[in-house]
């Protein structure tokens, strides 16, 4: 699989270190009655068969942290933003 | 003719015997011979015995299909087992052995396996090595696992070099034979970057075994003449010997090449084999079809072939498989064999052609059609046939042929399955879109005409297909027969696993109904050879079974690899050290210089003992202990992860990463940072010093330095991307060296430039910035992991060797010793301070006894989870120090903790010791344990149980700090 870094071009998928859903944010408050949230969080992954955003870590080049939408099925890629913006446009919408 | 090398013909060059041995006897053979070839013009059919009843087998294919004829090839280290002799290149010297017998190839023991073959049938693992259950261990699978397997490995080290390789093309081309030369040709003529691969020692394909006619020539000398040309193309890479085994993701295709299979030994400057990463824009799979077998009596006996096996090994290698030939065929493909055969001086008896209005070119041989064969006769050699109307015609070789099938697998590697085409009676390869297609008769294309367009047109890249060299048809028409039913002897669907045609019906009956299941029960269509024969019969006889079409049956699952890869090419060049390289501190040389022992730790070496005459590790390890908690010592601590922090939200950065506070921290000062993970449990520690207000370096662990640096980094950008923090790994711009003991001040007083090590001046925790030796720049904490007046001192990583040897200069007087990490270990567990062993991923800075190090005012990563109640529990086990109750006994780690009067359960389990060492400042053994509730049952006496060892024995419960608890020692 071949993964187009933003900053890098495109990589072999070896370079890359995954970690899991993209999709999914980090609650903010430490309010005990968020104790659900959190757990969901740390614990619960969908499995899904189709588009998946997943965090790819450059950790062989750039050390840039991606998100790269892929089809689990396919392995067809759609897009790869940094992390960093992916994090910004998702507070900012 | 003499024997069974035709006196001419073939591509074998007669001017160039080779001399090879198999089983021990001496043979000769030609340059251009494969070791089957070779075989056969000396008249040896027996080539090796079957898996389950050790029948007699000989070569049934002349290609990478072959399932019989599998041999141990080379001796000593380079001795190879399970390779097909239709796929070895004959050279001089060659030595081979048959598998699979005992005590002999021409007697085998193991053929009694058939006398008894009602109990090997369909399932026959399953059935038979049931009961009683306890001898399974004991007795069903040693004997299993030795009458099993084929060859055997060799048990030495591999003594040759394998590369690893990269390829990028416009066109890949898989196959040379008529489709592939052409689209090779036509892409390479347009400019295109083409790789054309064939896994044959030749190129040329089916052209190099086939009486054909193109462009007015016969088709071996087009094939010549186009590869000449291609070979003058400087944009086209030829690659003979080359197997492209699979089909990946973005259309990346992996490859072996045999750069060295087929010479004794390779040349020390080349490796024997290349592994290939070939990224092509577009692939053409030319792979050609494969013909197959007919399931009838006795279809195994050696002797029996494929009708186009016969051919090539005419044609090809001018070798006679028989000097009398009964053809057996549903296609034309018989035809064709018996005139070649005829053509060749080789006496033809008859084709049997199961088809009863069947038409072709016998070239005057008899025909009889709609017969069939259902028994050959002959053990180790076919000495006849008998027909279903009890004919017997007397032979020496079977050449049938069942149809053919397009060798789909590289297209169905990535999940797609191929489709069944009943005019071809063929599965043909899916449409899995435009990167790749198939051409020729991989795509079902029969006939040399189409294969030749097909060629053309998937190497048309750009603009208009060419004009096609005229070519000469061979008529196509195949009506299928899957099993001859009245068949009298054993028919095989499978040669390899002997899998019988009997075999697949009985396990539909029995429930495995599913293709995918019924190749795990009657084990057709597995092992090396991953039916490349037989699984079409297989399904058909399966569909046939179970009432139902070929495509409802579907095949079973297409993965890589296409044949069998090697180790040896799959590891490369990454072997030994190439695989882990060694990283060397900045200080080795200096530990090196004093005899130190390194030990692996991770990829570092680091320093674990210096020992002096007639000392082993312990005798060592405990004299730097005592050296240092009595005068001063050095130790080399370069290898903890240094990462530097800096930026206006440094201090914000590193409050969210640490479950304790750092914003808080004066400039100059250190203070033990605790790292969790986010679900609650430790993941790091080390101790962070505050160079400047927006600057901080950060050690961690040796063994995560990596992993946190990953983690902050995702920390940063994914959730905090707003922080304005920057942050490097320094690990290796930094030699870091741990100067402890009463006389370390003194030592060091000697080479700094201006501080006074005072508690005034440089107090305990401090961490400075200063200069040394009359310049050099180093940064020095007063920090300890001993419990004894210490100093950390990290210098440039170039002046790590100078700056060691300097303390060492200096503290001469003071009686200095370095120390390796096994005195620090021992050190570490007499003050009770956590290591590996306790921050193993199960425990909570609670169960540390680092509880308080939580903040309670700020986000951090981990802390709601910390906060859980399981993770909260009083009687979470926590650690604590254990001896032993007779402080003459060694206790020891991973020794499980029962209450004093219990016996081991896993009920009664109260937790387990996690470190220990022998202590030389109170003359015992001792340790750290992890202890359910522990910090209440400081005194308690335990049962200690090590049941690896069988060691039971009383332990005593105390503070971890087993050593100077008043920490009167720090401030020395």
């Amino acid at each position: 699989m071949l993964i187009k870094c933003p900053h890098c071009g495109t990589r072999p998928v070896e370079e890359f270190t995954f970690n899991g859903d993209a999709s999914i944010q980090r609650p903010t408050s430490n309010d005990p009655k968020t104790m659900d949230q959190w757990f969901d969080y740390v614990y619960l992954r969908d499995n899904p068969k189709g588009r998946f955003e997943e965090y790819a870590h450059h950790s062989s080049g750039c050390r840039a942290w991606l998100v790269v939408a892929r089809d689990t099925q396919t392995h067809e890629i759609f897009s790869v933003v940094t992390a960093r913006d992916y994090a910004k446009k998702r507070v900012a919408s | 003719m003499t024997g069974f090398r035709l006196d001419k013909g073939g591509l074998v060059d007669r001017a160039a015997p080779l001399d090879f041995t198999f089983d021990g006897k001496a043979f000769t053979g030609f340059a251009g011979d494969t070791l089957a070839s070779a075989l056969i013009a000396n008249d040896v059919h027996l080539m090796g015995r079957s898996f389950k009843y050790h029948r007699p087998r000989g070569v049934i294919s002349a290609g990478s299909s072959e399932p019989n004829a599998l041999v141990e090839l080379r001796e000593g280290a380079r001795k190879e087992a399970n390779t097909r002799a239709t796929m070895i290149e004959l050279y001089d010297g060659l030595v081979a052995r048959s598998q699979n017998r005992w005590p002999s190839l021409e007697f085998d023991i193991g053929a009694l396996n058939s006398l008894a073959s009602a109990m090997f049938v369909a399932g026959f693992y399953y059935k038979t090595f049931m009961w009683p259950k306890s001898f399974w261990e004991k007795i069903y699978e040693p004997i299993i696992r030795k009458a099993a397997g084929l060859g055997a490995a060799s048990k030495e080290a591999d003594p040759d070099k394998y590369e690893k390789a990269y390829g990028h093309c416009d066109l890949l081309v898989v196959g040379s034979g008529p489709a592939g030369l052409m689209a090779a040709l036509t892409a390479g003529r347009s400019g295109a970057r083409v790789i054309l691969a064939d896994e044959s020692s030749a190129l040329g394909g089916s052209l190099l075994s086939e009486n054909e006619e193109i462009g007015g020539m016969s088709g071996h000398a087009w094939a010549m003449a186009t590869i000449s040309e291609l070979s003058a193309m400087p944009n086209v890479a030829l690659m003979p010997r080359t197997t492209i085994f699979g089909w990946y993701d973005d259309n990346i295709f992996g490859a072996v090449e045999r750069v060295n299979d087929h010479v004794l030994e390779p040349s020390p400057y080349e490796p024997r084999q290349r592994y290939w990463r070939i990224t092509a824009k577009r692939a053409v799979m030319a792979t050609g079809a494969e013909e197959r077998p007919i399931v009838f009596g006795g279809n195994d006996v050696p002797g029996v072939m494929t009708a186009s096996a016969l051919r090539t090994y005419a044609n090809r290698y001018g070798a006679a498989a028989g000097k009398s030939v009964v053809v057996f065929t549903n296609n034309n493909s018989g035809y064709r064999t018996a005139r070649d055969m005829k053509a060749h001086g080789v006496h033809v008896e008859v084709i049997i052609d199961s088809r009863k209005e069947a038409t072709g070119d016998a070239g005057g041989v008899p025909v009889i059609r709609g017969g069939a064969i259902v028994n050959v006769r002959g053990g180790k050699r076919v000495s006849g046939v008998e027909l279903a109307d009890h004919r017997m015609i007397p032979c020496d070789a079977v050449a049938m042929s069942g149809g053919w099938s397009p060798i789909v697998n590289l297209m169905c590697h990535r999940g797609a399955k191929p489709k069944w085409d009943e005019r071809i009676a063929g599965f043909v390869p899916p449409d899995v879109g435009n990167a790749i297609a198939a051409a020729g008769s991989a795509a079902g294309k029969m006939l040399l005409s189409e294969c030749l367009a097909d060629g053309a047109r998937a190497g048309t890249l750009k603009g208009k297909t060419p004009a096609l060299p005229k070519c000469r048809d061979e008529a196509f028409a195949v009506t299928p027969l899957w099993w001859v039913k009245e068949s009298t002897g054993k028919a095989f669907v499978d040669y390899q696993n002997d899998s019988t045609a009997k075999d697949l019906p009985l396990a539909a009956q029995e429930g495995y109904r599913d293709i995918e299941l019924a190749k795990r029960y009657t084990t057709a269509g597995m092992a090396t050879d991953q039916g490349k024969l037989g699984n079409v019969n297989a399904i058909a006889i399966l569909a046939e079974a179970t009432g139902r079409s070929m495509d409802q049956v579907g095949t079973t699952t297409f993965r890589p690899y296409y044949t069998p890869v090697s180790f040896g090419a799959i590891a490369g060049p990454f072997v030994g050290h190439h695989f882990q390289p060694v990283r060397k501190t900045p200080l080795h040389d200096w530990a090196d210089e004093l005899g130190a022992i390194f030990v692996e730790t991770g990829l570092w070496m680091r320093s674990s003992w210096f020992p002096q005459e007639g000392e082993d590790w312990l005798a060592s390890a405990s004299r730097e202990v005592l050296a240092t908690r009595e005068r001063v010592g050095l130790c080399d601590v370069s290898t903890l992860g240094k990462i530097d922090v800096q930026g206006k939200d440094a201090a914000e950065f590193l409050n969210r990463l640490y479950c304790n506070t750092f914003s808080t921290l004066d400039v100059g000062k250190a203070r033990y940072g605790l790292m969790l993970r986010e679900d609650g449990i430790v993941f790091d520690d080390g101790t962070t010093s505050r160079l400047a207000a927006d600057h901080f370096l950060i050690t961690t662990t040796t063994a995560n330095a990596a992993r946190v640096m990953s983690h902050m980094e995702f920390c940063h950008q994914a959730h905090w991307p707003d922080l304005d923090v920057q942050y490097v790994s320094v690990t290796e711009q930094w030699a870091q060296m741990a100067i402890a003991g009463p006389k370390t001040r003194a030592t060091l007083q000697k080479i700094v430039d201006e501080v006074t090590l005072d508690d005034k001046s440089f107090p305990y925790l401090a961490a400075k910035e200063i200069s040394i030796l009359g310049g050099m720049t180093a940064r020095l904490f007063r920090i300890s992991f001993s419990g004894e007046h210490a100093y950390e001192l990290a210098v440039p990583a170039d002046y790590g060797n100078l700056v060691a040897r300097s303390i060492m200069q200096a503290g001469e007087e003071f009686g200095i010793a370095p120390y390796g990490i096994e005195a620090l270990s021992i050190m570490r567990i007499e003050k009770g301070h956590v290591a590996g062993g306790e921050l193993n991923g199960t425990t909570t800075a609670g169960d540390l006894g680092l509880g308080k190090m939580m903040s309670s005012k700020k986000d951090y990563i981990g802390r709601m989870m910390a906060a859980r109640e399981g993770l909260t529990d009083k009687n979470r086990q926590c650690v604590v120090g254990i001896r032993p109750f007779d402080t003459m006994d060694k206790i020891r780690s991973g020794s499980h903790i029962l209450k004093k009067n219990d016996a081991p359960s896993m009920v009664a389990d109260q937790g387990y010791i996690s470190s220990v060492a022998w202590s030389p400042m109170l003359n015992m053994w001792l340790g750290l344990a992890l202890l359910a509730n522990g910090r209440e049952r400081h005194g308690e006496v335990v049962k200690i149980f090590d049941g690896v060892r069988n060691i039971h024995m009383f332990g005593v419960i105390c503070d971890p700090m087993h050593y100077d608890r008043e920490n009167k020692k720090l401030h020395v």
